[in-house]
């Protein structure tokens, strides 16, 4: 799958799930911190379940050397380099 | 038997000790020596006492005025929903409602309310309290009625290391609430100790949070792996140093061990195992999950036996039993809790395998699936759900429903699925807490069921 591709599913979770929860997301910008998205702990468990759904990867469980990430541009990263590790396997 | 506040005032706590809150404070010293019951304290005496608060603080003086006066501490959780109130105060004899702000709520459960005010009135030297109070904490139940489980001081205190020297005191912070039983743990070290506390509000952003606990120089945190994992995705390195960080409420994993070892490389991290029954069976410090096989038979007055592949536990400071006529019991005939998880031996090393009657640990709080399935059973659209347990590397574990429709036609095309997945969590979103509201749904043609005509929940 496209790595653009990856970042348009990965943002349009991010916002289905703040609208779900009834939270307000900020800007979805690169250098954005998770923890100031307005996203809370249980907003980004059902966002890690549901894009393993979609994408078929949980990088936190899939990744030898899964680390957690701070910003949206790592969380992105995380799940671009959990498909494209599937994707070589 | 020596009283919480007894205990609180032969720990001497230093001048400036308190318990920290966002938006209130209070002084350890004075929740010592002083009341803010005032004339309330002869009609409280002796009396079942729910202690139903906005706040954490206001819980605490509750906790240290009432240990000695009332006969029946039941201690409200912050998430008790209201409609469960009536039967709290029928199950548990309720005669009396101490709170910190008016309830229009509780002034119709027929039991007198009394407001908590400031301590600032020097207790009576005649004012002596001299029963055994017992405290009754919360559980979730089955149907979603809380159940009640009792405790005694000494039981819910066991766990805790004598007083140190006033110049080694720890200065404690925790994430959970105290007015479950991880939290109260952390509060009654505080109190016993002589030990400020900083205690957490979820009003309040995590960086906010952890200035304020670096501002009162804490050394000792605790929280579920949850709470941690938060804290691991926080953008700024924690302006914390702690000598001592503990986890329990959920299964610590290793990704969580491992990124708090690199996060503070020098404190000591340790993992519990304890639970409302149970209380605090037992602690691991090698840095890896699970526990090892030294930790089975009887260390320090806990014994800790496995049987039918869940863990056992027997000691002092279990329960005394669940609250209510009928209640079932809540240890076996030899006195063991069955705490219900299931472990597995592999390579030397135990291992938390899950719940066994399915109960999902969702950031610490449990949900039943039953009580999940029969929301999502009352969709129009809907034949039977099952729900389960979905492992999840933020919060553990989260709320997975499968759906068998009533007519599997009627929702063939994506856009069908999408509208009435969206139909049937905004169902559960209005009628449950949001960590019980599925996480994901998927839709099946049919659901397998048991010879007894049970929902087949075996298979995963």
């Amino acid at each position: 799958m496209q790595q653009s591709t990856i970042k348009a599913l990965v943002t349009k979770c991010f916002e289905t799930t703040a609208a779900d929860q009834e939270r307000h997301l900020k800007p979805l910008t690169d250098e954005l911190p998770l923890l100031d998205s307005g996203l809370d702990s249980l907003c980004f468990a059902i966002i890690v379940a549901q894009l393993e759904d979609d994408l078929g990867v949980d990088p936190f469980s899939d990744l030898d050397d899964a680390y957690f990430p701070v910003t949206f541009a790592e969380f992105v990263q995380l799940y671009e380099a959990a498909a494209s590790e599937r994707t070589a396997a | 038997m020596t009283h919480l506040r007894a205990r609180l005032a032969q720990a001497r706590p230093d001048l400036g000790a308190r318990l920290d809150a966002p938006r209130a404070t209070l002084a350890l010293g004075a929740l010592a020596t002083l009341t803010g019951f005032g004339a309330a304290r002869p009609a409280l005496a002796g009396r079942n006492v729910l202690v139903r608060t906005a706040g954490q603080i206001g819980a605490a003086q509750a906790l240290v005025e009432l240990d000695g006066l009332a006969r029946r501490i039941v201690l409200c959780p912050p998430d008790l929903e209201a409609k469960h109130l009536g039967h709290v105060v029928r199950t548990a004899e309720v005669e009396a409602i101490v709170t910190d702000g008016v309830d229009d709520v509780l002034t119709r459960l027929g039991a007198a309310v009394h407001p908590l005010s400031e301590p600032e009135v020097p207790l009576a030297p005649e004012d002596k309290p001299a029963l055994e109070t017992q405290w009754v904490l919360f559980t979730s139940g089955t149907t979603g009625a809380p159940k009640l489980v009792a405790h005694s001081l000494d039981g819910l205190t066991g766990a805790i290391a004598p007083p140190q020297n006033a110049s080694q005191r720890p200065v404690w912070a925790t994430f959970y609430d105290i007015r479950r039983y991880g939290g109260l743990q952390i509060l009654l070290r505080a109190l016993t100790g002589g030990s400020a506390l900083a205690l957490s509000d979820s009003a309040e952003a995590l960086p906010d949070h952890l200035s304020r606990l670096a501002v009162l120089g804490v050394t000792h945190i605790t929280g579920t792996p949850s709470h941690w994992r938060r804290l691991l995705m926080a953008s700024q390195a924690p302006p914390i140093a702690p000598a001592y960080v503990r986890l329990s409420g959920e299964i610590a994993d290793q990704a969580v061990l491992d990124g708090l070892k690199a996060l503070f490389p020098r404190a000591r991290i340790v993992h519990a195992f304890a639970s409302t029954e149970a209380g605090v069976a037992f602690e691991v410090d090698d840095g890896l999950e699970g526990f090892p096989e030294s930790v089975l038979g009887s260390a320090g007055g806990v014994e800790v036996k496995i049987v039918d592949g869940s863990l056992r536990i027997r000691s002092a400071r279990t329960a005394r039993g669940y609250v209510g006529q009928g209640a079932p019991a809540l240890v076996d005939a030899e006195g063991f809790v069955d705490t219900g998880d299931l472990v597995e031996l592999s390579g030397g090393r135990w291992r938390f395998m899950g719940r066994r009657n399915g109960v999902i640990n969702v950031g610490g709080l449990k949900v039943h699936p039953e009580e999940v399935e029969a929301v999502i059973n009352r969709h129009p659209a809907v034949r039977m759900s099952l729900v389960r347990a979905r492992a999840n590397p933020i919060t553990g574990a989260v709320v997975a429903a499968e759906v068998a429709l009533a007519d599997p036609l009627g929702a063939e095309s994506l856009e069908q699925k999408a509208a009435l997945r969206a139909s049937i969590l905004a169902m559960c979103r209005s009628a449950l807490p949001a960590h019980k509201a599925p996480a994901t749904i998927r839709f099946v043609p049919e659901l397998a069921v048991t010879e007894g005509g049970k929902l087949d929940r075996r298979h995963g």
